[in-house]
């Protein structure tokens, strides 16, 4: 075993500059080597597999694994295929255990797919850890999850109510009447409104099935139907974006407020015009930073994804692993005028 | 003595139009819409009453209004065009790309190549269905997918947000002269051209005689292949301007664009009058049809209509059109009929 990981690092050494070189053809950022000091055993290499390249959310997110790898001297690669089909990952993955690569950091374009190479490579002795999307818990290490149910109810909520001064009619556009996610998160928030703000009613619920053009339309009917309404709550990125188009130039911007989940590229324009005071979402790149620094935690042997383990994560200071080896980014972040211009997904 | 089947009738002028007018396909839907209109408006004010309301009550038509009209083109020669979906969803993206990729082309440029493109793809279609005579409700379901499945490969998971298109361009979206929107005196210019060729143009009532009896039209010399091809062409460059103009209005644009909004476009020429076998019907029943289905849609939540119930209005609404189709044809024969009897 000793003998065959001195060789594999050597390898290893050879494949990641490969990898950079091929990655940078790509297109992608490639990583900071320091000289190729592979064979010394001591520097953690990483490798970021996000979904797909050239997508800006984990650009944003494989950027903060950058920053964490250089902050702790380990050396960063990126690698990925172009299209986010469900195996796609799979020769990455196999590539990533054949360099003798420390730490697999992915986000799983399929709960189950890529599990059978994910296990393999973990037998080589790579570490697994999953971020933005799980596998099923028995392919990988440690997963980072980037919000809880609780904490995107409550944000939304927090927002509405502090745009609206506590005190009003407010809607929600959600997805489809069947998502999953919507509607978990929707009973919660129901359940925090009732208990903490009494003064808020909840007058309807409508879905804008993830359609910018059914959005929209929801948007201008609920509108109509409740003149008295002082916000919309939007926990979708497409329902969000579509509300705040359609409140932007009606009689009703600055006087209904437009909030919830959203990415800092749709809602650029409807924040810098003022249509819209915050919304929420998770920083991918503070996700993507904490990824690394748990990777990197597991290949150290400072937690081994047993519920209780503790470790740091440099700026983001320390985080607990909790049930089913699952670490938790924390709180989601509120993107609003101040801060919007320094991110780009 | 010459023969004629059906005698002209004795009435007027005037009392003739006047029936017409009582009677058509056109004035029974702008009926209905009417009514719709009017229950919205008892209910909430500010449906009709508002500026907004009256602005969306006139513009959120004008993108179904103009993909109605080049479906009830390519229907009156008794074919089909399921891809105006797709169509539209390429030349969104592809107005979102030309603003990414050139800061400061005018609008006027990408307006004009949101429609070559529309008009490109549907040439396609065109001579698939013209050369290859397969039923067009098969090749343009074929290029529904596949012009789909291009929007899919070229915008992936990325969309066209509104922070990334011209200010300029955006405010067509939603302004006004004289209180009507832009967009949709753009629909009506676009649908008075078209209605008015089809009605009065040698070119136009030949697309009536192709959807009549295809084969007739043929043995007469008629360019029927050429007349449906240049059908389809019209209405994929109708469905490219749609795409601009949805750009335009809404302000995001995914690979997601404009999905089963070709059904909604078959559904507004067939509810307003335009028999899905071809050779009858008209521009201006589609219109009104489309108006009337998304006034229907836009109407049905403020009146506290739950979205199931919504759609099975619309369907409703679509086998009622048709039902009354069949009845009038059958009628209609009938009385053709009896008239050669009395001869």
């Amino acid at each position: 075993m000793k003998f065959n990981r001195r060789k594999a690092s050597a390898l290893g050494a050879l494949a990641i500059s490969a990898a950079l070189v091929l990655s940078a053809c790509g297109g992608s950022s490639d990583g900071g080597d320091k000289g190729g000091s592979g064979g010394s055993g001591k520097s953690v290499s990483v490798t970021f597999l996000p979904k797909n390249l050239g997508n800006p959310y984990f650009d944003t997110s494989d950027k903060g694994g950058k920053t964490a790898v250089s902050e702790f001297g380990g050396k960063f690669s990126e690698v990925g295929p172009e299209k986010a089909s469900p195996d796609a990952q799979v020769p990455f993955i196999n590539t990533a255990a054949q360099q003798g690569i420390n730490a697999l950091v992915v986000s799983a374009n399929d709960p189950k797919a890529i599990g059978d190479a994910l296990n393999e490579a973990r037998d080589a002795g790579t570490k697994v850890v999953t971020f933005d999307s799980d596998t099923d818990p028995k392919y990988r290490d440690l997963f980072i999850n980037q919000a809880t149910a609780e904490g995107i109810a409550k944000v939304q909520v927090d927002m509405i109510a502090k745009q609206i001064g506590d005190k009003g009619d407010i809607a929600i556009l959600s997805a489809a009447a069947n998502a999953t996610n919507q509607n978990a998160w929707i009973d919660l928030m129901k359940k925090d409104l009732s208990a903490n703000h009494p003064n808020i009613k909840l007058v309807d619920t409508v879905y804008g099935n993830d359609d910018d053009q059914t959005s929209f339309d929801k948007t201008s009917a609920l509108l109509q139907k409740y003149p008295n309404l002082k916000g919309i709550v939007s926990p979708t990125t497409v329902g969000i974006a579509a509300a705040a188009r359609y409140v932007s130039d009606s009689e009703f911007k600055g006087k209904v407020q437009v909030t919830g989940l959203g990415t800092p590229n749709q809602m650029r324009k409807y924040v810098e015009d003022g249509t819209v005071q915050a919304f929420a979402l998770w920083n991918p790149e503070d996700l993507g930073y904490l990824a690394a620094f748990a990777a990197k935690a597991l290949v150290d042997g400072t937690i081994t994804g047993k519920e209780g383990d503790t470790f740091k994560a440099g700026k983001l200071g320390e985080f607990t692993v909790g049930k089913d080896a699952t670490v938790l980014l924390g709180d989601p972040f509120q993107f609003n005028k101040g801060n919007i211009a320094k991110f780009n997904f | 003595m010459t023969e004629t089947l059906v005698a002209p009738s004795r009435r007027s002028t005037a009392q003739r139009v006047v029936s017409t007018i009582l009677t058509s396909r056109e004035s029974a839907i702008a009926f209905v819409l009417i009514l719709v209109v009017a229950a919205a408006t008892l209910n909430t004010k500010s449906f009709l009453f508002s500026e907004d309301g009256w602005r969306d009550l006139l513009l959120t038509p004008a993108i179904l209004l103009l993909l109605a009209t080049g479906q009830a083109v390519v229907i009156i020669t008794r074919n089909v065009d399921l891809s105006v979906g797709s169509t539209l969803a390429l030349t969104a993206y592809l107005t979102g790309r030309l603003f990414v990729d050139n800061p400061g082309i005018p609008i006027v440029a990408v307006v004009a190549i949101g429609m070559l493109a529309g008009a490109g793809l549907g040439l396609i279609n065109g001579l698939l269905v013209a050369l290859g005579r397969v039923p067009a409700l098969v090749i343009t379901l074929g290029t529904l997918y596949i012009y789909r499945g291009v929007v899919l490969s070229w915008a992936g998971s990325n969309r066209i947000n509104a922070s990334d298109m011209p200010d300029g361009f955006l405010s067509l979206g939603t302004k006004s002269i004289l209180t009507i929107p832009v967009l949709t005196i753009l629909a009506l210019v676009v649908l008075g051209i078209v209605g008015y060729y089809l009605r009065t143009a040698r070119g136009g009532r030949e697309l009536y005689a192709i959807g009549s009896d295809p084969d007739a039209a043929n043995l007469y010399g008629l360019k029927v292949r050429r007349r449906v091809i240049g059908a389809f062409v019209l209405c994929g460059a109708l469905a490219g301007l749609a795409g601009v103009v949805y750009a335009a209005r809404y302000g995001t644009i995914s690979s997601g664009a404009g999905q089963d909004i070709e059904l909604q476009a078959v559904g507004a020429a067939v509810i307003g009058g335009v028999a899905i076998f071809g050779g009858s019907g008209s521009v201006w029943g589609a219109a009104i049809g489309a108006w009337l289905l998304i006034t229907i849609n836009r109407a049905l939540p403020i009146l506290g209509v739950q979205d199931f119930w919504q759609q099975a209005v619309v369907g409703a609404l679509i086998l009622g059109a048709i039902v009354l189709d069949r009845v009038l044809a059958a009628r209609r024969s009938r009385k053709l009929v009896e008239a050669r009897d009395i001869a």
